[in-house]
């Protein structure tokens, strides 16, 4: 692959989920999937910048319409591998309807969520998933609202993989992501993902992820592991439904 | 006060003077920093019944607005580039419902391609919503415009939605000595906002019903007469803003060394101030040029620029946005102004798009070539690189 100058701050989580991409990259490629298949999508951020640094077809698209974009791709071409690359406030925040809406068509894609829990390349204000209280730039009061749960929300809405990952653990995070471009419909990662600039959390999730030892078997459990206490990474629910392109017949798998 | 502040404080300090009671909004360079300086205030204490938050796009901030601002509430919002475009539909609304939110713009252009720069495609893109704009050459005059904004929105012969147009970075990000207004002063000029109806409970009302063919149009026409009406209420705010201040900024334009100006350009927002000084060391060498600063783009003064250019033969318009199968906005609205008046020579000049530089020896340049004759009337591009479009 080729690469350019990245102009994420050094030691930013970003990086974890470049190499990690860039990897599963290679596998497909070796695997016989050819780089023009695999269309990238980014949204406007930190995270955004992302396509810039692949060697891949890319579309940069205008705030939080990743996932209405790579809708429309796929149903005039469903053949390509859409993968989405998203931040928390470009998803959760300007785009949360898409969210929803692509999770229930179940769309075929893979969607990789920055989620550092702040607006990054405004340099630090709240987002979806900032926690209650805390101080950023646009709430120096502290934070007033609850955080969302993204996994949570995506699972209710029809999303057919649900995973957890962390750019402070590359290769489950290149697992995840292989797994959610394999899958048959619409599969979101969401990737903690420290900012070191606005909120750096590689210590508390250092600390406090856990690996899932099992996928849950049903949504219930699901959303048990999803509710948890624990910070858990990996493959927390799947489950194989008709597709928005096998609902259309515009695909067979 | 005088003190160096850079221009999103004096904006955001203007706010709080003007003691609006709800703020919303969403980050977007080069806006953030406005709202960002109220979130502090707020955090601070200093903002009394007033409350800030943030919302989760600039449709969700718009909206916010709207409703605070349907209750009766004095709101305020501010916004950039792809942000406005984002908050359109909401505008339409409000200038509809005759609710007079103000925004500030922080004037950037749009994407594509992406930038974070600026010039004014974003404002001008809604300059037909029934929305008052008016586009200040330096952060006093930002300051200013933002309690006089709220006196005219609120104005019970207006009621309209008003737009503060900054430039982006230009000006937002800039220090520069501004005379802070201090809370007595603006009280005196704006009284606690009392709208016409509300949703409040003693007198309840229903809002933003369907008007179906027989009523539509009278509504729409409304706007218009309102913004007519605007014009007036604007000169008679900006005379009581000169006696209170001392400050004179005009009311819909200001024209300087026109009277006798074989040249004379029209422009808007903060490159008045290096034209200004071009226009004055060109008089100083004995050329007759002169200076034609747009302040309100809507209410467009149509007639305040006919009686201007009486006697100046060319006109170069220099524009910061295009519209994009036409000529550029500005052209468009001062020909429409002059035909059938007068018939000066129209340049119309598109420079500094997406924040390119405009060195002051490119307004020299445009200038002195239409000065002497060298160019013919129409329009054209300045500061353009040479390229060759790939067409497949
Ligand atoms: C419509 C619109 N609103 C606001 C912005 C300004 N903006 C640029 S990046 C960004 C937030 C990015 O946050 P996130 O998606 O979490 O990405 P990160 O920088 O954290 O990777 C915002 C609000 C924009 N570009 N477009
Ligand atoms: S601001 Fe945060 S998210 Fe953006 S590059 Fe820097 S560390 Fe990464
Ligand atoms: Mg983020």
């Amino acid at each position: 692959m080729k690469s350019i100058k990245t102009t994420w701050c050094p030691g930013c989580g970003n990086f974890g989920i470049l190499r990690a991409f860039i990897n599963v990259i290679e596998k497909l490629n070796k695997e016989g999937i050819e780089k023009g298949k695999i269309v990238v999508s980014s949204g406007i951020g930190c995270h955004g910048k992302i396509s810039d640094y692949l060697d891949l077809p890319s579309f940069h698209v205008i705030h939080g319409r990743v996932l209405p974009f790579l809708t429309g791709l796929k149903l005039a071409n469903p053949e390509l591998k859409a993968v989405g690359f998203v931040g928390d406030g470009d998803q959760y925040n300007e785009g949360i309807e898409h969210l929803i809406h692509a999770a229930k068509r179940n769309v075929d894609l893979a969607l990789f969520v920055h989620n550092n829990g702040v607006f990054g390349l405004t340099t630090g204000q709240m987002t979806a998933t900032t926690p209650r209280g805390k101080k950023t730039r646009s709430t120096p009061k502290g934070n007033p609202e609850y955080p969302i749960n993204p996994l949570l929300l995506a699972l209710s809405s029809g999303a057919t993989f649900i995973a957890r990952g962390y750019a402070g653990d590359m290769k489950q995070l290149e697992e995840l992501m292989y797994d959610a471009i394999k899958h048959i419909g619409f599969a979101i990662v969401d990737i903690l993902q420290p900012c070191v600039s606005f909120n750096n959390t590689w210590e508390f999730y250092n600390k406090n992820v856990e690996k899932l030892e099992k996928e849950a078997s049903d949504i219930k459990e699901a959303i048990d592991i999803i509710l948890s206490e624990k910070i858990y990474t990996g493959i927390i629910y799947r489950i194989r439904k008709d597709t928005f392109e096998e609902s259309l017949g515009i695909l067979k798998y | 006060m005088r003190k160096v502040v850079r221009g999103f404080y004096a904006i955001a300090y203007a706010v709080k003077l003007s003691k609006p009671n709800v703020i919303c909004a969403y980050p977007i360079t080069p806006q953030t920093e406005i709202v960002e300086n109220l979130a502090e205030m707020y955090a601070n204490g200093e903002l009394e019944n007033c409350e800030y938050i943030t919302a989760e796009s600039e449709f969700g901030a718009a909206s916010v607005v709207l409703g605070a601002s349907a209750t009766g509430a004095r709101t305020f919002t501010a916004t950039s580039s792809q942000g406005l475009l984002l908050m359109t539909e909401v505008l339409y609304n409000a200038a509809g419902m005759r609710l007079p939110i103000v925004l500030a713009i922080a004037n950037r252009a749009v994407s594509a391609p992406l930038s974070i720069w600026n010039d004014h495609q974003d404002s001008i893109s809604v300059r037909d919503a029934g929305i008052i704009q008016i586009y200040v050459e330096n952060n006093q005059e930002a300051h200013d415009m933002i309690p006089f904004a709220f006196k005219v929105a609120e104005n019970k012969n207006v009621l309209l939605p008003f737009m503060v147009c900054v430039d982006g970075f230009k000006l937002t990000h800039a220090y520069e000595a501004v005379d802070l207004l201090n809370q007595e002063d603006v009280d005196n000029f704006l009284p606690p906002y009392n709208p016409v109806v509300s949703l409040r409970i003693d007198k309840p009302v229903a809002m933003g019903c369907y008007a179906p063919p027989p009523t539509y149009m009278e509504f729409r026409v409304a706007l218009e007469y309102a913004m007519e009406r605007a014009k007036k209420v604007i000169e008679d705010e900006s005379k009581e803003w000169y006696e209170i201040t001392g400050r004179d900024w005009g009311a819909h334009i200001k024209a300087e060394y026109c009277e006798d100006a074989e040249v004379a350009v029209i422009a808007m927002g903060s490159i008045v101030g290096m034209i200004r000084d071009v226009v004055e060391e060109m008089r100083k060498e004995g050329m007759k040029v002169g200076l034609l600063k747009i302040r309100t783009y809507r209410p467009f003064p149509a007639e305040e620029i006919r009686k201007a250019l009486t006697n100046v033969n060319k006109v170069i318009v220099i524009e910061r946005s295009l519209s994009i199968g036409s000529e550029p906005p500005v052209t468009l609205d001062v020909k429409s102004a002059l035909f059938g008046h007068s018939s000066q020579e129209i340049h119309s000049v598109v420079l500094g798009l997406g924040g390119r530089d405009v060195p002051r020896t490119q307004i020299i340049k445009i200038i002195k070539e239409v000065y002497e004759g060298k160019v013919k009337p129409g329009k054209r591009y300045e500061g353009l690189k040479e390229f060759e479009e790939v067409i497949p």
